[in-house]
Protein backbone atom coordinates (compact mmCIF):
# COMPACT_ATOMS: atom_id res chain seq x y z
CA UNK A 1 0.00 0.00 0.00
CA UNK A 2 0.85 3.68 -0.23
CA UNK A 3 0.33 6.21 -3.58
CA UNK A 4 3.22 5.90 -6.21
CA UNK A 5 4.82 8.64 -5.36
CA UNK A 6 5.01 7.97 -1.64
CA UNK A 7 6.34 4.35 -1.73
CA UNK A 8 7.62 3.06 -5.09
CA UNK A 9 9.02 6.87 -6.48
CA UNK A 10 10.89 7.13 -3.19
CA UNK A 11 12.23 3.91 -2.48
CA UNK A 12 13.35 4.18 -6.15
CA UNK A 13 15.59 7.37 -5.85
CA UNK A 14 16.36 6.97 -2.07
CA UNK A 15 18.00 3.35 -2.83
CA UNK A 16 17.07 2.03 -5.44
CA UNK A 17 19.71 0.54 -8.64
CA UNK A 18 17.43 2.40 -11.73
CA UNK A 19 15.83 -0.56 -13.05
CA UNK A 20 16.32 -0.21 -15.92
CA UNK A 21 17.36 3.34 -16.54
CA UNK A 22 20.68 1.88 -15.51
CA UNK A 23 21.17 -2.21 -14.50
CA UNK A 24 19.13 -2.54 -11.69
CA UNK A 25 16.95 -5.11 -13.87
CA UNK A 26 20.14 -7.34 -14.46
CA UNK A 27 21.63 -7.49 -10.51
CA UNK A 28 17.85 -8.68 -9.85
CA UNK A 29 18.01 -11.22 -12.30
CA UNK A 30 21.24 -12.84 -10.53
CA UNK A 31 19.51 -12.13 -6.96
CA UNK A 32 16.54 -14.41 -8.64
CA UNK A 33 18.13 -17.12 -10.36
CA UNK A 34 21.88 -17.30 -8.31
CA UNK A 35 20.17 -16.30 -5.05
CA UNK A 36 22.84 -14.02 -5.19
CA UNK A 37 23.39 -11.32 -2.44
CA UNK A 38 23.84 -7.77 -3.59
CA UNK A 39 27.66 -7.27 -3.63
CA UNK A 40 27.97 -10.66 -5.64
CA UNK A 41 25.14 -9.84 -8.04
CA UNK A 42 26.91 -6.10 -8.91
CA UNK A 43 29.97 -7.57 -9.56
CA UNK A 44 28.71 -10.45 -12.01
CA UNK A 45 26.81 -8.13 -13.66
CA UNK A 46 29.85 -5.44 -14.09
CA UNK A 47 31.88 -8.04 -14.92
CA UNK A 48 29.48 -9.70 -17.47
CA UNK A 49 29.14 -5.73 -18.59
CA UNK A 50 32.80 -5.10 -18.37
CA UNK A 51 32.26 -1.94 -16.56
CA UNK A 52 33.06 -0.72 -12.95
CA UNK A 53 30.25 -1.88 -10.53
CA UNK A 54 29.81 2.05 -9.63
CA UNK A 55 28.69 2.36 -13.48
CA UNK A 56 25.84 -0.17 -12.96
CA UNK A 57 23.60 2.44 -11.24
CA UNK A 58 24.56 5.59 -14.08
CA UNK A 59 21.84 6.20 -16.36
CA UNK A 60 23.86 8.09 -18.82
CA UNK A 61 26.85 5.33 -19.17
CA UNK A 62 24.29 2.63 -18.95
CA UNK A 63 22.36 4.04 -21.64
CA UNK A 64 24.72 3.55 -23.80
CA UNK A 65 26.10 0.25 -22.86
CA UNK A 66 21.85 -1.13 -23.26
CA UNK A 67 21.92 0.72 -26.47
CA UNK A 68 24.86 -1.11 -27.88
CA UNK A 69 23.99 -4.16 -26.30
CA UNK A 70 20.65 -3.98 -27.16
CA UNK A 71 19.58 -5.28 -24.00
CA UNK A 72 16.41 -2.83 -23.68
CA UNK A 73 15.88 0.92 -23.38
CA UNK A 74 13.93 3.59 -21.84
CA UNK A 75 13.57 5.02 -24.89
CA UNK A 76 13.99 2.44 -27.64
CA UNK A 77 15.38 3.62 -31.28
CA UNK A 78 13.71 2.05 -34.60
CA UNK A 79 14.99 -1.51 -34.73
CA UNK A 80 16.32 -1.85 -31.35
CA UNK A 81 15.83 -5.07 -29.46
CA UNK A 82 12.79 -4.58 -27.68
CA UNK A 83 10.38 -7.35 -24.95
CA UNK A 84 11.18 -10.95 -25.70
CA UNK A 85 13.84 -10.29 -28.04
CA UNK A 86 15.99 -7.67 -25.39
CA UNK A 87 15.34 -11.13 -22.91
CA UNK A 88 16.87 -13.05 -25.04
CA UNK A 89 20.20 -11.22 -25.65
CA UNK A 90 20.23 -10.70 -21.06
CA UNK A 91 19.95 -14.07 -20.95
CA UNK A 92 23.08 -14.77 -23.58
CA UNK A 93 24.89 -11.97 -21.92
CA UNK A 94 24.22 -12.71 -18.29
CA UNK A 95 24.70 -16.73 -18.84
CA UNK A 96 21.28 -17.23 -17.29
CA UNK A 97 17.92 -18.85 -17.98
CA UNK A 98 15.10 -16.69 -18.46
CA UNK A 99 11.88 -18.86 -18.08
CA UNK A 100 9.80 -17.12 -20.80
CA UNK A 101 12.79 -17.36 -23.20
CA UNK A 102 13.44 -21.05 -22.45
CA UNK A 103 9.55 -21.23 -22.99
CA UNK A 104 10.08 -20.19 -26.46
CA UNK A 105 12.65 -22.35 -27.09
CA UNK A 106 11.39 -25.70 -25.75
CA UNK A 107 8.60 -24.68 -28.59
CA UNK A 108 11.37 -24.67 -30.88
CA UNK A 109 11.08 -20.97 -31.92
CA UNK A 110 13.95 -20.30 -31.23
CA UNK B 1 19.59 22.69 18.82
CA UNK B 2 16.02 23.98 18.45
CA UNK B 3 12.80 21.15 17.50
CA UNK B 4 13.53 18.56 14.94
CA UNK B 5 10.75 18.24 12.86
CA UNK B 6 9.86 14.35 12.20
CA UNK B 7 6.40 12.26 12.16
CA UNK B 8 4.51 9.61 14.18
CA UNK B 9 3.84 6.33 13.31
CA UNK B 10 0.43 7.74 11.28
CA UNK B 11 2.43 9.94 9.27
CA UNK B 12 1.28 13.38 11.42
CA UNK B 13 4.17 16.11 11.74
CA UNK B 14 5.79 16.41 15.29
CA UNK B 15 8.27 18.19 16.64
CA UNK B 16 10.77 16.89 18.86
CA UNK B 17 13.81 17.72 20.81
CA UNK B 18 16.94 16.35 20.70
CA UNK B 19 16.93 14.71 24.04
CA UNK B 20 13.61 13.03 22.76
CA UNK B 21 14.69 11.69 19.59
CA UNK B 22 17.66 10.21 20.98
CA UNK B 23 15.13 8.77 24.09
CA UNK B 24 12.78 6.97 21.43
CA UNK B 25 15.76 5.49 19.05
CA UNK B 26 17.44 3.61 22.46
CA UNK B 27 13.57 3.19 23.57
CA UNK B 28 13.12 1.62 19.92
CA UNK B 29 15.97 -0.74 19.56
CA UNK B 30 15.77 -2.15 23.47
CA UNK B 31 11.81 -3.19 22.70
CA UNK B 32 13.16 -4.89 19.52
CA UNK B 33 16.22 -6.35 21.15
CA UNK B 34 14.31 -7.52 24.03
CA UNK B 35 11.10 -9.04 22.34
CA UNK B 36 13.77 -11.04 19.31
CA UNK B 37 16.45 -11.70 21.97
CA UNK B 38 18.79 -9.79 19.45
CA UNK B 39 21.36 -7.11 19.95
CA UNK B 40 20.51 -3.37 20.45
CA UNK B 41 21.91 -0.83 17.75
CA UNK B 42 25.59 0.24 18.31
CA UNK B 43 26.24 4.11 20.28
CA UNK B 44 27.39 4.33 16.49
CA UNK B 45 24.38 2.96 14.44
CA UNK B 46 21.74 5.27 16.95
CA UNK B 47 24.07 8.42 16.19
CA UNK B 48 23.73 7.48 12.30
CA UNK B 49 19.96 7.44 13.02
CA UNK B 50 19.92 10.93 15.47
CA UNK B 51 22.18 12.31 12.23
CA UNK B 52 19.40 11.15 9.87
CA UNK B 53 16.73 12.70 11.83
CA UNK B 54 18.60 15.71 12.71
CA UNK B 55 19.74 16.39 8.65
CA UNK B 56 17.32 19.52 7.71
CA UNK B 57 16.56 18.28 4.05
CA UNK B 58 13.68 17.01 2.67
CA UNK B 59 14.87 13.86 0.97
CA UNK B 60 17.78 12.18 1.39
CA UNK B 61 19.09 9.10 0.00
CA UNK B 62 22.28 6.35 0.45
CA UNK B 63 25.69 7.18 -0.60
CA UNK B 64 26.34 5.74 -4.31
CA UNK B 65 27.26 2.21 -4.38
CA UNK B 66 24.84 1.54 -1.58
CA UNK B 67 21.93 0.92 -3.74
CA UNK B 68 19.67 -2.13 -3.69
CA UNK B 69 17.27 -3.70 -6.21
CA UNK B 70 13.64 -3.39 -5.43
CA UNK B 71 10.77 -6.08 -5.55
CA UNK B 72 7.26 -5.48 -5.56
CA UNK B 73 3.85 -6.69 -3.89
CA UNK B 74 0.50 -5.76 -5.28
CA UNK B 75 2.39 -3.66 -7.90
CA UNK B 76 0.32 -3.82 -10.94
CA UNK B 77 -2.80 -2.90 -8.55
CA UNK B 78 -1.35 0.14 -7.05
CA UNK B 79 -1.85 2.35 -10.33
CA UNK B 80 -5.58 0.93 -10.91
CA UNK B 81 -6.31 2.01 -7.10
CA UNK B 82 -5.18 5.40 -7.56
CA UNK B 83 -8.44 5.30 -9.75
CA UNK B 84 -5.80 5.74 -13.14
CA UNK B 85 -7.35 4.30 -16.30
CA UNK B 86 -4.94 1.98 -17.37
CA UNK B 87 -4.91 -1.73 -17.30
CA UNK B 88 -2.78 -4.67 -15.96
CA UNK B 89 -0.16 -4.59 -18.41
CA UNK B 90 0.20 -0.97 -18.24
CA UNK B 91 0.41 -0.56 -15.31
CA UNK B 92 3.51 -2.66 -15.45
CA UNK B 93 5.33 -0.68 -18.37
CA UNK B 94 4.37 1.85 -16.37
CA UNK B 95 6.30 0.64 -13.31
CA UNK B 96 9.05 -0.29 -15.76
CA UNK B 97 10.03 2.50 -17.65
CA UNK B 98 8.12 5.32 -15.34
CA UNK B 99 8.69 4.14 -11.91
CA UNK B 100 12.39 2.94 -12.29
CA UNK B 101 11.43 -0.98 -10.83
CA UNK B 102 14.31 -3.25 -10.86
CA UNK B 103 11.13 -5.82 -11.15
CA UNK B 104 7.85 -5.75 -11.36
CA UNK B 105 4.83 -8.16 -10.28
CA UNK B 106 1.45 -9.04 -11.48
CA UNK B 107 -1.30 -10.17 -9.51
CA UNK B 108 -5.08 -10.21 -9.43
CA UNK B 109 -7.35 -8.05 -8.25
CA UNK B 110 -8.59 -9.97 -4.87
CA UNK B 111 -4.48 -11.00 -4.72
CA UNK B 112 -5.10 -14.36 -3.06
CA UNK B 113 -4.24 -17.86 -4.44
CA UNK B 114 -7.38 -19.17 -4.07
CA UNK B 115 -9.47 -16.52 -6.12
CA UNK B 116 -7.05 -17.01 -8.99
CA UNK B 117 -7.43 -21.01 -9.05
CA UNK B 118 -10.81 -21.10 -10.75
CA UNK B 119 -9.47 -17.77 -13.56
CA UNK B 120 -5.88 -19.11 -13.69
CA UNK B 121 -6.13 -19.17 -17.78
CA UNK B 122 -7.42 -15.62 -17.64
CA UNK B 123 -4.14 -14.57 -15.73
CA UNK B 124 -1.60 -16.87 -17.00
CA UNK B 125 -2.66 -14.51 -20.82
CA UNK B 126 -2.01 -11.05 -18.85
CA UNK B 127 1.03 -12.77 -17.32
CA UNK B 128 2.27 -13.62 -21.09
CA UNK B 129 1.40 -10.77 -22.32
CA UNK B 130 3.24 -8.78 -19.82
CA UNK B 131 6.63 -10.98 -20.31
CA UNK B 132 5.60 -10.13 -24.15
CA UNK B 133 6.21 -6.09 -23.68
CA UNK B 134 8.71 -5.81 -20.61
CA UNK B 135 11.82 -6.46 -19.82
CA UNK B 136 12.37 -6.31 -16.15
CA UNK B 137 12.14 -9.65 -14.25
CA UNK B 138 7.94 -10.53 -13.58
CA UNK B 139 7.27 -11.64 -10.16
CA UNK B 140 3.35 -13.21 -10.11
CA UNK B 141 2.24 -12.50 -6.42
CA UNK B 142 -0.68 -13.62 -3.89
CA UNK B 143 -1.18 -14.53 -0.55
CA UNK B 144 -1.63 -17.81 0.80
CA UNK B 145 -4.70 -15.76 2.79
CA UNK B 146 -5.95 -19.01 5.29
CA UNK B 147 -8.73 -17.00 6.10
CA UNK B 148 -10.51 -17.62 2.48
CA UNK B 149 -10.55 -21.47 3.74
CA UNK B 150 -12.91 -21.24 6.85
CA UNK B 151 -16.67 -20.73 6.67
CA UNK B 152 -18.66 -18.68 5.07
CA UNK B 153 -15.50 -18.38 2.69
CA UNK B 154 -14.80 -21.71 2.43
CA UNK B 155 -15.25 -25.42 3.64
CA UNK B 156 -14.03 -25.78 7.14
CA UNK B 157 -15.46 -24.87 10.27
CA UNK B 158 -14.05 -21.33 11.42
CA UNK B 159 -11.84 -21.90 14.54
CA UNK B 160 -12.51 -17.83 15.21
CA UNK B 161 -16.10 -19.26 16.00
CA UNK B 162 -14.24 -22.48 17.71
CA UNK B 163 -12.15 -21.09 20.06
CA UNK B 164 -14.52 -19.02 22.14
CA UNK B 165 -16.87 -22.22 22.44
CA UNK B 166 -13.55 -23.73 24.02
CA UNK B 167 -13.31 -26.20 21.26
CA UNK B 168 -9.44 -26.18 20.74
CA UNK B 169 -8.76 -29.25 19.23
CA UNK B 170 -11.88 -28.68 16.41
CA UNK B 171 -10.03 -25.30 15.75
CA UNK B 172 -6.72 -26.66 15.37
CA UNK B 173 -7.88 -29.41 13.42
CA UNK B 174 -10.22 -27.20 10.71
CA UNK B 175 -6.66 -25.37 10.42
CA UNK B 176 -4.56 -28.32 9.28
CA UNK B 177 -7.38 -29.03 6.83
CA UNK B 178 -7.08 -25.01 6.06
CA UNK B 179 -3.14 -25.58 5.54
CA UNK B 180 -3.68 -28.56 2.92
CA UNK B 181 -6.07 -27.16 0.45
CA UNK B 182 -4.39 -23.92 0.38
CA UNK B 183 -1.08 -25.21 -0.31
CA UNK B 184 -2.82 -27.44 -2.88
CA UNK B 185 -4.02 -23.94 -4.75
CA UNK B 186 -0.64 -22.21 -4.13
CA UNK B 187 1.16 -25.13 -6.04
CA UNK B 188 -1.55 -25.05 -8.67
CA UNK B 189 -1.19 -21.68 -9.47
CA UNK B 190 2.14 -20.51 -9.03
CA UNK B 191 3.03 -24.45 -11.34
CA UNK B 192 0.70 -22.39 -14.06
CA UNK B 193 2.26 -18.91 -13.76
CA UNK B 194 5.77 -20.18 -13.64
CA UNK B 195 4.99 -22.85 -16.79
CA UNK B 196 3.64 -19.71 -18.44
CA UNK B 197 7.09 -18.08 -18.12
CA UNK B 198 7.10 -15.73 -14.82
CA UNK B 199 10.35 -15.27 -13.59
CA UNK B 200 9.17 -15.51 -10.36
CA UNK B 201 6.70 -15.80 -7.53
CA UNK B 202 5.95 -13.68 -5.03
CA UNK B 203 4.29 -15.70 -1.82
CA UNK B 204 3.00 -12.36 -0.07
CA UNK B 205 1.57 -11.59 3.42
CA UNK B 206 2.81 -15.01 4.16
CA UNK B 207 1.66 -15.42 7.99
CA UNK B 208 -1.55 -13.48 8.06
CA UNK B 209 -3.50 -15.48 9.39
CA UNK B 210 -0.49 -17.01 11.75
CA UNK B 211 1.21 -20.10 11.84
CA UNK B 212 -0.93 -22.25 10.08
CA UNK B 213 -0.69 -19.41 6.75
CA UNK B 214 2.72 -19.74 7.46
CA UNK B 215 3.09 -23.51 7.65
CA UNK B 216 1.07 -23.57 4.28
CA UNK B 217 3.42 -20.87 2.55
CA UNK B 218 6.53 -22.94 3.87
CA UNK B 219 4.96 -26.56 2.48
CA UNK B 220 3.89 -25.39 -0.97
CA UNK B 221 7.64 -23.38 -1.65
CA UNK B 222 8.84 -27.22 -0.76
CA UNK B 223 6.63 -28.92 -3.43
CA UNK B 224 7.63 -26.31 -6.18
CA UNK B 225 10.55 -26.24 -5.29
CA UNK B 226 11.12 -30.04 -5.82
CA UNK B 227 8.98 -29.28 -8.97
CA UNK B 228 10.61 -26.73 -10.42
CA UNK B 229 14.37 -26.74 -9.20
CA UNK B 230 15.32 -23.54 -10.80
CA UNK B 231 11.98 -21.39 -9.55
CA UNK B 232 12.58 -18.32 -7.87
CA UNK B 233 10.42 -18.14 -5.01
CA UNK B 234 9.58 -15.01 -2.83
CA UNK B 235 8.60 -15.05 0.59
CA UNK B 236 6.58 -12.07 2.09
CA UNK B 237 5.89 -11.68 5.96
CA UNK B 238 2.79 -10.59 6.82
CA UNK B 239 4.27 -9.08 10.43
CA UNK B 240 7.23 -9.52 13.10
CA UNK B 241 6.09 -11.90 14.63
CA UNK B 242 4.23 -15.38 13.57
CA UNK B 243 1.04 -15.46 15.29
CA UNK B 244 0.28 -19.35 17.27
CA UNK B 245 -3.53 -19.09 16.24
CA UNK B 246 -3.01 -23.54 16.46
CA UNK B 247 0.25 -22.95 18.32
CA UNK B 248 1.52 -26.60 18.00
CA UNK B 249 2.31 -26.42 14.66
CA UNK B 250 5.98 -27.22 13.57
CA UNK B 251 8.63 -27.16 10.55
CA UNK B 252 11.26 -29.86 10.66
CA UNK B 253 11.04 -29.78 14.26
CA UNK B 254 10.65 -26.20 14.78
CA UNK B 255 7.55 -24.52 16.45
CA UNK B 256 6.32 -21.73 14.24
CA UNK B 257 4.34 -19.45 16.97
CA UNK B 258 6.32 -16.49 18.16
CA UNK B 259 8.92 -16.65 15.15
CA UNK B 260 10.60 -12.88 14.66
CA UNK B 261 12.49 -12.89 11.34
CA UNK B 262 16.08 -13.56 12.21
CA UNK B 263 14.22 -17.43 12.90
CA UNK B 264 11.86 -16.69 9.74
CA UNK B 265 14.66 -16.77 7.67
CA UNK B 266 16.14 -20.12 8.70
CA UNK B 267 12.59 -21.59 7.58
CA UNK B 268 12.62 -19.83 4.65
CA UNK B 269 15.98 -21.57 3.54
CA UNK B 270 14.91 -24.67 4.53
CA UNK B 271 11.95 -24.45 2.37
CA UNK B 272 13.82 -23.27 -0.73
CA UNK B 273 12.70 -19.56 -1.18
CA UNK B 274 15.45 -17.81 -2.93
CA UNK B 275 14.48 -14.35 -1.35
CA UNK B 276 13.01 -13.63 2.06
CA UNK B 277 11.13 -10.24 2.63
CA UNK B 278 11.06 -9.78 6.56
CA UNK B 279 8.29 -7.55 8.14
CA UNK B 280 8.82 -5.12 11.01
CA UNK B 281 5.22 -3.53 11.75
CA UNK B 282 4.51 0.10 12.84
CA UNK B 283 3.20 1.51 16.11
CA UNK B 284 1.32 4.31 15.08
CA UNK B 285 1.45 5.89 18.52
CA UNK B 286 4.84 5.98 18.98
CA UNK B 287 6.98 8.59 16.93
CA UNK B 288 9.21 7.19 13.03
CA UNK B 289 12.56 7.40 15.05
CA UNK B 290 11.06 4.85 18.12
CA UNK B 291 9.76 3.15 15.07
CA UNK B 292 12.75 3.20 12.39
CA UNK B 293 15.19 2.36 15.29
CA UNK B 294 13.01 -1.08 16.39
CA UNK B 295 12.42 -1.76 12.56
CA UNK B 296 16.19 -1.97 12.10
CA UNK B 297 17.00 -3.97 15.04
CA UNK B 298 14.84 -6.67 13.90
CA UNK B 299 15.91 -6.69 10.14
CA UNK B 300 19.54 -6.47 11.12
CA UNK B 301 19.37 -9.20 12.98
CA UNK B 302 18.05 -10.97 10.35
CA UNK B 303 20.02 -10.06 7.16
CA UNK B 304 23.27 -10.95 9.55
CA UNK B 305 22.00 -15.25 9.68
CA UNK B 306 20.27 -15.23 6.51
CA UNK B 307 22.32 -17.09 3.60
CA UNK B 308 19.64 -15.75 0.92
CA UNK B 309 19.09 -12.19 -0.19
CA UNK B 310 16.99 -10.19 2.14
CA UNK B 311 14.40 -7.52 0.80
CA UNK B 312 12.80 -5.81 3.75
CA UNK B 313 9.59 -5.04 3.50
CA UNK B 314 8.98 -1.58 3.59
CA UNK B 315 5.61 -0.27 2.40
CA UNK B 316 2.73 1.23 3.81
CA UNK B 317 2.90 0.66 8.09
CA UNK B 318 6.00 -1.37 7.70
CA UNK B 319 9.74 -0.80 7.93
CA UNK B 320 9.45 2.05 9.82
CA UNK B 321 7.25 3.84 6.98
CA UNK B 322 4.11 5.50 8.54
CA UNK B 323 0.98 4.02 8.03
CA UNK B 324 -0.74 6.34 5.85
CA UNK B 325 -2.11 5.77 2.39
CA UNK B 326 0.67 9.12 1.34
CA UNK B 327 3.54 8.51 3.14
CA UNK B 328 5.54 11.74 3.38
CA UNK B 329 8.66 11.31 1.30
CA UNK B 330 10.86 12.72 4.25
CA UNK B 331 10.28 9.60 6.63
CA UNK B 332 10.29 7.24 3.54
CA UNK B 333 13.36 8.42 2.34
CA UNK B 334 15.08 8.03 6.13
CA UNK B 335 14.10 4.92 6.30
CA UNK B 336 14.90 3.38 3.09
CA UNK B 337 18.66 5.07 3.56
CA UNK B 338 18.69 3.79 7.27
CA UNK B 339 17.53 0.17 6.48
CA UNK B 340 19.62 -0.16 3.68
CA UNK B 341 22.93 1.42 4.77
CA UNK B 342 22.59 0.13 8.36
CA UNK B 343 21.32 -3.55 7.72
CA UNK B 344 23.39 -3.89 5.02
CA UNK B 345 20.17 -4.94 2.51
CA UNK B 346 19.93 -6.67 -0.81
CA UNK B 347 16.87 -4.97 -1.73
CA UNK B 348 13.18 -3.99 -0.42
Amino acid sequence: MGDPLGMAISHAIASGMGGMRAAGDLVARMQMTRGMKIDQAKAYVADKLRVSVADLTDPVIMTEIREDLEIGSIYPLPGCAKGLEAKFRIAELLDIDINCIRRLKNKGWL
Amino acid sequence: MGKIMTRMGDGFPVEMSESEIRSDLEAGTEDAADRGKIAPLSKEELQYLYDLFASPYRFVGVEPGNEIVLSYDGGALKITRAAVNVDRVQSMQIHEKILGADTIELGHVDYSFKPVKPIVGTEQTALEQTLAATHVPLFYGAMPNLGLYSQPDGPHPNPSELLPLGKIDAARESYEMSVEDAVKDIVFVASAMYESGADGINMDTTGAAGDPDFLAGLKAAEILKEKYPDICIELGMAAEFVLGLHGELEYHGNRLAGLYPHDQVKMAEKAGFTIFGPVVNIKTSRSIPWNLARAITFIKACCEVANIPIHANMGMGVGGVPMNPHPPIDVVSRASKAMVEICRLDGL
